[in-house]
């Protein structure tokens, strides 16, 4: 290394990697159903793709975690978002690709895809 | 890139509670779940909680699981690290309380802490030197050596009011003042990393957790002073932190972060390592700086001061390595950051070892100035067994007791001093009200006595003649008299021992005697000792509330028990051993001891 702008590449490279041993009550949580029936309905890539592409744009105010089995198991896999202060929004039936479109635009525009929804599921019926 | 990461406790405390066993079973557990790809486990250094060592905690949630057994790692890898439900019955017990999962930050333990020379112990993967980087790491060297003159950079430390934390409190940023103004063909940078204070752990924490941030702060001195060599003299019975130094050091000079032309400047320093033997006197500097050179450890009188003649005669700085690993955070934050914390004359925060009679045994940094109670009470998590607090030790064989009466003083270096202790390295130990305070000073005492390097007269008799009066005092044949020799002769040595190891040694007695001076009278004139310690003062006898169940009489290894089924037992003094056994078997509250 000869020059202190390596240093800040190393560093600012592996502030995504180790950014999310925070403790952080401000961040928007990201959070998927990895119960059985989630996993069985491919939940894994779902959590997945969210962790990589959270860490790889460097969203550091983004948390992904998982959680257990919501409920509604026909829907899975289930992914929640809360973001402080705003309610909290249900995707339901994801994948891969829904997850990515979700964070071009809902974690990065805070535009919220309707479609993809609980409520466009109908799920009272 | 991983989703989750799971931090594992790697220090010596949570190693020894079997950490390591833990490590092996989570990777092949997450091997077999086919979660390799996406769940990284990292080896850490010290949690500080060691008393419910081994720790773990997972990440992004923050679950802290604590004394995690090898059998827990199944269930808490296939319902957590791939289901994402934290088991809860195995988490840290004060994160469970409650509802829901409290963040770590947030229990008692680590509330009222700070952490600055801790800060990456627990968070990061030592033997990594791109995870130290992604903290800032080697970011004040950079602007050190590329934005700083180095007169700007003692300057720097000056202001901030940091103190050696070895035990001392000499200003760091005058020391290195001093040592910029000699010229010399060549000058010195050491570590002093020969912990030795019985029951203090916190630079052996640092280099274990943390390596990087001392080899860094070593290079900011070096670059101050005009150095470009170091020296970091450790004990050989730290293997995990000298281990975890040599990757650090290697690390270092492969990112040319070590060695010629630091980040393409003309700064130019290297740092090796030096194994102690194990001798306390090796701490004290001059000592120290001798068995660096392949001598005896023996220290010499100052002045001269290292400044101006220290290692092979040539100017150097020697700091302790909670001293450096504040430097890195002082450069980046400023002088201002560090000096609003703490207090008036004792800036920052300070480590402390708890250990002795209390809950939460561990490491804590807390701001100067924190209460002795708040530490004892909140973040130790008190006194086990519901027994009373009686004194705590501070600055180990060299410092003093601090009594309930000085509670709530507030802890600093000058503060400390004015009650008869002293800051010392960081070592607290608590005790209750079973602890004999003569038999405590007569503990500290023999270590003195097996540690003095034997140079000088005073330190090398005087301590051994302490020694003797303290065990006259505990066997029961003390007089009075002998409290006025005992003091004299504490006098005697403070002023005439060549080093601080002698001129200390007779603190934990003159702060034994100036608080707990009837627990003296009471060994030497009623030949008792309150606390029921001292085994040639104290007898245990059967009472009244023996139903005779024979128990005490089986237990008792000497036979020295006898009675009849159901009937009264008695105890034959001239054979009891006074081991305790006996009372230690009675369900009854028969057996008393006084």
């Amino acid at each position: 290394m000869k020059t202190l702008a390596e240093l800040q590449a190393i560093r600012d490279k592996m502030q995504t990697q180790v950014g999310l041993r925070q403790d952080g009550e401000a961040k928007t949580r990201v959070v998927v159903g990895m119960a059985t029936c989630g996993i069985a309905a491919g939940a894994r890539p779902v959590l997945n793709a969210f962790a990589e592409l959270v860490q790889q744009k460097g969203m550091t105010n983004v948390m992904v975690t998982q959680t257990g089995c919501i409920g509604l198991c026909q829907y899975e896999p289930i992914v929640e978002i809360t973001a402080p202060g705003q309610d909290k929004v249900t995707y339901v039936k994801m994948d891969a690709d829904k997850a990515r479109e979700v964070v071009e635009q809902h974690l990065k525009r805070g535009v919220v895809i309707g479609k993809y929804t609980v409520n466009a599921e109908d799920v009272a019926k | 890139m991983y989703r989750s990461h799971v931090l594992v406790c790697g220090g010596t405390g949570c190693t020894s509670s079997g950490s390591r066993a833990v490590i092996k079973k989570l990777e092949e557990e997450i091997v077999a779940l086919g979660l390799s790809e996406e769940i990284q486990v990292v080896q850490t250094g010290c949690f500080g909680l060691c008393e419910m060592g081994p720790i773990m905690i997972v990440y992004p949630d923050g679950s802290c699981y604590s004394k995690v057994r090898e059998e827990d790692i199944p269930e808490i890898a296939s319902e957590h690290l791939l289901k994402g439900r934290p088991v809860e019955r195995l988490l840290f017990v004060e994160m469970a309380e409650g509802e829901g999962i409290r963040s770590l930050n947030d229990t008692n333990f680590y509330r009222k802490q700070h952490r600055i020379a801790l800060r990456n112990c627990g968070v990061i993967n030592p033997e990594v030197i791109d995870e130290y980087i992604a903290y800032d790491g080697y970011m004040a060297l950079g602007k050190v050596i590329t934005e700083m003159a180095p007169g700007d950079v003692i300057q720097c430390i000056k202001d901030s009011g940091l103190r050696g934390r070895g035990g001392a409190g000499f200003p760091t940023g005058l020391k290195w003042g001093f040592a910029s103004k000699y010229d010399a063909d060549q000058k010195y940078v050491c570590c002093n990393a020969d912990e030795g204070d019985p029951g203090a752990f916190m630079d052996r924490s640092v280099l274990e957790g943390d390596p990087h941030a001392v080899l860094e702060a070593m290079a900011i001195a070096g670059y101050a002073i005009g150095a470009t060599q170091g020296y970091i003299y450790i004990r050989a019975e730290y293997p995990i932190a000298v281990k975890r130094l040599e990757i650090a050091i290697e690390q270092a000079r492969e990112y040319g972060l070590l060695g010629k032309n630091i980040l393409g400047t003309d700064f130019c320093f290297d740092l090796d390592l030096r194994l102690g033997a194990g001798a306390f006197v090796c701490g004290e500097e001059t000592a120290l700086m001798a068995s660096i050179e392949g001598k005896r450890g023996e220290p010499r009188p100052r002045p001269p001061f290292p400044a101006e003649k220290g290692l092979m005669d040539r100017p150097t700085v020697l700091n302790n390595v909670e001293t450096y690993a504040n430097i890195p955070q002082i450069i980046l934050n400023g002088a201002d950051w560090f000096a609003s914390m703490g207090t008036e004359r004792s800036k920052g925060t300070k480590v402390f070892a708890l250990g002795g009679k209390i809950n939460n045994t561990g490491l804590v940094e807390v701001p100067m100035g924190t209460t002795l109670r708040e530490i004892i009470e909140e973040i130790g998590g008190g006194i086990p067994n519901g027994k009373k607090f009686k004194a705590a030790q501070t600055g180990g064989p060299s410092g003093g007791c601090i009594p309930v009466e000085h509670i709530d003083t507030q802890i600093d270096y000058d503060n400390l001093v004015e009650i008869g202790s002293m800051m010392g390295s960081g070592g607290m130990i608590v005790m209750d009200e079973d602890n004999c305070m003569v038999d405590i000073a007569k503990f500290f005492l023999d270590f003195t006595v097996d540690e003095s390097c034997g140079k000088c007269v005073p330190c090398r008799i005087g301590t051994k003649r302490m020694y003797e009066m303290l065990e006259k005092i505990t066997s029961g044949r003390g007089e009075l008299e002998d409290l006025d020799k005992l003091e004299k002769l504490c006098f005697h040595i403070k002023n005439n021992a060549l080093c601080a190891l002698g001129q200390t040694a007779p603190n934990p007695v003159l702060s034994t005697m100036r608080y707990f001076h009837d627990e003296y009278v009471a060994h030497v004139v009623e030949k008792r000792c309150p606390a029921g310690v001292c085994k040639a003062l104290m007898s245990y006898h059967i009472g009244d509330l023996c139903i005779g169940c024979t128990a005490c009489a089986k237990a008792c290894p000497v036979d020295a028990i006898s009675g009849v089924v159901k009937g009264k037992h008695t105890i034959d003094q001239s054979k009891c051993i006074k081991c305790g056994a006996c009372m230690k078997a009675c369900r009854f509250n028969a057996v008393t001891k006084g």
